[in-house]
C-alpha cells in the first residue's frame, strides 16, 4: 500500500478501559492506546495473555464501556454514543470470536444464526435475508444443505466458518477477529486464515487481527502492534517488526518463538526474559516493561515513554530508543 | 543402547455410546535413556493416550486391548495395580498441561512436594525431605525456595506452577518423564523458558522424555526423535533433522507447509483439505486417505510401515520398495475386475 492511498476507516485517540475490582483496586486493562487503522489493511496486534488486546478490540466494538479517550469511525466519535445513536455504526463493524463452541447458540440452525447477524441492518428487507444466508454459506466454503442443520453438527473449522458468515451478515466494513484460530487444530488453522484473506480481497474488508501466534499474525498482517500491559509498545510494518524489531520486549518476544527448523533452532540465540509478567492491577512505576528489561535504566523505571515514530510508519514506545 | 521404554503393538479402545473408538492402533515405539522423543499430532490423534497408557492410567470406559509395554524389560501391562503405583511417579513420571487443575488449591507447595517423597522414600527423615525439595526447586529455577514451600497454588502464577510441576516429577530421579503438551497453557516468553528447563534437565539427570505436543516449532528445537501420528497410529518416525528436512508422509508434508514461518518472506500457506476421520468406524483404507493429495487406488488398503533411512519410517504406499510395480500391478488388477 502506497502512503497517499492509505485512508484511515478508524482512529482511536487515547482509548483507556479500566476495571475496578472493589478495594479501590483499579485494573488498567487496556491505558493510553492511540493507533490509526486504515481502510483494507490488515493490523494485527498481540502480546501474551492479559495484555489487554481483547478488551482493545471489544472496547473498539463498543462491547465495553470505554473508560476515556476517543474512537473515531467516519467521522464521528463512537466511544460514548448511546445505544439508539450507535446503531447506524454496529452494521459496519462485526466479530469473530475465539471459541467456534460457545460463540454459537445450539438451539438455532446456522441460517438462524447468520440471519440474526442481518440485524443491525435495517435496510435488507426481511424477505431476502434466507436466501442472503445461503449466499453467505457458499461464500465461506459450506453449502446450502448445511443451512438448517445445528452448530453440533459441524467440525470446529466449519463453526469457524459459520461464524465469519454471521460476521459478513450485514456486510460490515470492518471485523474485529479475536483470537479466530487459537481454538483449531494446525492442519485446519491455514484453511480458515486463507479464507479470511480471500474474503478480504473480494469484500474490501479491514481487519483487526488479535492473537497470541505472532507467526501467524505476521503471515496476514499489513502492519502489527505490539502490546504489554495494556499499552502499545511497538508498532511497524510486519516485515519490519520481524526484521528489525526496536523495543527490548518485541526481540525478547520474537527470540522466545519457536521455528519449526531444527537447524535455525539450535544455532538460534534465546534473549530469555527474566521472570513473568506483573500483575495488571499493579503496573510497575514508569516504563511498564521496566522489571523484565535488561536495559532498563533509572529513567525508565520513573517516567513512562510515549509511542515515537522513530522511522517512517515504525513507533516504539522505549526511552533508549528515543535517546 | 540398551532399550528404555519398548512400546510394541499398543491397541487401545474407549466404549462410547456410539460404539467403540481405537483411539490408539497399533503404535510401537521405543526409547533409550536420556533421549527426548516427541510425539506429534492433532486433537484426537491418540498422542495424549498412548502416553496414558504406558502409566496405565486410561479412562474407566477404555481398555488396552493388545500389545507390550516394555519398561526396563518387564511388560508394565502385567503389573499389578498396586506394582504400578510404585512405579508411577518414581520410575517414569508425567507433567500435564495444566498446571492449575493438577496441584491441589488447599495444600501448600512444601506439602504437596512433601508427599511424593513420603509415599515413595519411607525412611527418609524430614530436615532430608526438605533438603531434597529446596534443592529441586533451586533446579528448577525458582528464587528464594524456602518461602515458596509456604505457599499456595493460587499464590503463584502459570510459569511458575509448571515449574513446581515439573520439581515434583524430577524429586525422585524418574528414568522417564512424560510431558504432556507442557507449555500449551503459557505464553511464548515463558514457553521458552519451561522448555530450555526440561532439555535441561533431561541432559543433566539423564531422563528420557517424552514430549507431547501439536507445536511443531517446539519439537524442533528440543526432540532427537520424532513420532507423527494420525487417527490413532503413527504415520512417520524420524529422527528429528530426517523429519524436518525429508519429510515423507503426506501428513508430515501437509502439517509443515500449513505452518507459517517467522523467519520467511513471502510465501502463501497451503490448507490442508478436510478433516480428521471419524474413529468411530472401521478404515479399511490408509487413514488420510481423504485429504491426501497424492492417494492411489492402493491406497484402499491399509500400508504397513516402510524403511527409508535409519530410524526413518512412514507408513504409505509411495515408500514401498517396488512402488511403481506394486501401482502397476494394482491397476492392472482393478482393470481385470472392470
Amino acid at each position: 500500500m502506497h502512503e497517499q492511498e492509505k485512508e484511515i476507516l478508524l482512529s482511536v485517540r487515547g482509548l483507556k478501559k479500566y476495571f475496578s475490582l472493589g478495594h479501590k483496586k483499579v485494573l488498567k486493562a487496556v491505558d493510553d492506546v492511540s493507533i490509526d487503522i486504515y481502510k483494507g489493511e490488515t493490523l494485527g496486534l498481540v502480546g501474551e495473555s492479559g495484555c489487554g488486546k481483547t478488551t482493545f478490540g471489544r472496547t473498539l466494538m463498543r462491547l465495553y464501556e470505554p473508560t476515556d479517550g476517543q474512537i473515531l469511525f467516519r467521522d464521528t466519535d463512537i466511544a460514548h454514543l448511546n445505544r439508539k445513536q450507535l446503531a447506524p455504526f454496529r452494521k459496519d463493524m462485526h466479530m469473530i470470536f475465539q471459541d467456534p463452541y460457545s460463540s454459537l447458540d445450539p438451539k438455532m440452525t446456522v441460517s438462524e444464526i447468520i440471519m440474526e447477524g442481518m440485524e443491525s441492518d435495517p435496510t435488507l428487507p426481511k424477505k431476502d435475508r434466507a436466501a442472503r444466508s445461503l449466499e453467505l454459506l457458499e461464500i465461506v466454503g459450506l453449502n446450502s444443505d448445511h443451512a438448517n442443520r445445528f452448530p453440533h453438527e459441524f467440525s470446529g473449522s466449519q463453526r469457524q466458518r459459520i461464524g465469519i458468515a454471521r460476521s459478513l451478515a450485514a456486510n460490515p466494513k470492518f471485523i474485529v477477529c479475536d483470537e479466530p484460530i487459537s481454538a483449531l487444530d494446525v492442519s485446519i488453522q491455514a484453511q480458515v486464515v486463507n479464507l479470511l484473506k480471500e474474503l478480504q480481497e473480494r469484500m474490501g474488508l479491514t481487519y483487526l487481527f488479535i492473537a497470541h501466534d505472532l507467526s501467524m499474525v505476521q503471515y496476514i498482517s499489513d502492519r502489527v502492534g505490539v502490546m504489554y500491559l495494556g499499552r502499545l509498545v511497538e508498532l511497524a510494518t510486519s516485515d519490519e517488526l520481524y526484521h528489525r524489531p526496536l523495543h527490548p520486549y518485541t526481540q525478547a518476544l520474537m527470540a522466545a518463538i519457536p521455528i519449526p527448523d531444527p537447524d535455525v533452532e539450535t544455532a538460534k540465540s534465546r534473549i530469555p526474559l527474566e521472570g513473568e509478567i506483573p500483575s495488571p492491577v499493579n503496573i510497575p512505576k514508569g516504563c511498564a516493561f521496566c522489571t523484565r528489561c535488561p536495559y532498563a535504566t533509572d529513567q525508565c523505571r520513573q517516567e513512562r515513554p510515549s509511542l515515537q515514530e522513530v522511522e517512517p510508519g515504525h513507533f516504539a514506545a522505549c526511552h533508549l530508543i528515543h535517546q | 543402547m540398551e532399550q528404555l521404554l519398548e512400546v510394541k503393538n499398543l491397541v487401545t479402545t474407549f466404549k462410547t455410546k456410539h460404539g467403540t473408538v481405537k483411539a490408539v492402533n497399533d503404535v510401537s515405539f521405543s526409547l533409550v535413556p536420556g533421549e527426548i522423543c516427541a510425539i506429534v499430532g492433532e486433537s484426537g490423534s491418540g498422542k495424549s493416550v498412548t502416553s496414558m497408557s504406558i502409566l496405565r492410567l486410561i479412562a474407566q470406559n477404555g481398555t488396552i486391548a493388545g500389545g507390550e509395554i516394555l519398561f526396563e524389560g518387564e511388560d508394565l501391562l502385567k503389573k499389578t495395580e498396586k506394582q504400578m503405583r510404585a512405579i508411577r511417579g518414581k520410575d517414569i513420571s508425567m507433567i500435564f498441561q495444566d498446571p492449575m487443575s493438577c496441584l491441589n488449591p488447599v495444600f501448600t507447595i512444601g506439602y504437596q512436594l512433601e508427599e511424593v517423597l513420603k509415599l515413595h522414600n519411607k525412611s527418609m527423615k524430614k530436615a532430608e525431605r526438605r533438603a531434597r525439595i529446596v534443592e529441586m526447586l533451586r533446579l528448577v529455577g525458582m528464587s528464594n525456595a524456602e518461602e515458596r514451600l509456604k505457599q499456595y497454588p493460587h499464590e503463584l502464577s502459570g510459569g511458575m506452577r509448571q515449574r513446581i510441576m515439573i520439581a515434583m516429577s524430577l524429586l525422585l530421579n524418574p528414568k522417564l518423564l512424560i510431558a504432556d503438551e507442557p507449555t500449551t497453557a503459557l505464553d511464548v516468553t515463558i514457553q521458552a523458558q519451561i522448555m530450555d528447563l526440561i532439555t535441561d534437565l533431561s541432559k543433566r539427570l539423564n531422563t528420557a522424555v517424552i514430549l507431547i505436543t501439536h507445536d511443531l516449532g517446539v519439537v524442533a528445537g528440543a526432540a532427537q526423535k520424532v513420532i507423527v501420528m494420525y487417527a490413532g497410529e503413527i504415520v512417520e518416525s524420524a529422527p528429528v533433522r530426517e523429519l524436518y528436512y525429508h519429510p515423507k508422509h503426506p501428513y508430515t508434508l501437509g502439517l509443515l507447509k500449513a505452518l507459517p514461518r517467522l523467519d520467511m518472506e513471502q510465501y502463501s500457506l497451503q490448507p490442508m483439505p478436510g478433516s480428521t476421520p471419524d474413529l468411530l468406524l472401521e478404515h479399511e483404507e490408509c487413514p488420510f486417505f481423504e485429504r491426501c493429495e497424492q492417494a492411489m487406488e492402493c491406497c484402499r488398503k491399509k500400508p504397513p510401515f516402510f524403511q527409508i533411512a535409519e530410524n526413518h519410517i512412514a507408513r504409505c504406499w509411495r515408500y514401498h520398495p517396488d512402488f511403481l510395480a506394486y501401482q502397476n500391478q494394482t491397476e492392472q488388477e482393478e482393470n481385470s475386475h472392470a
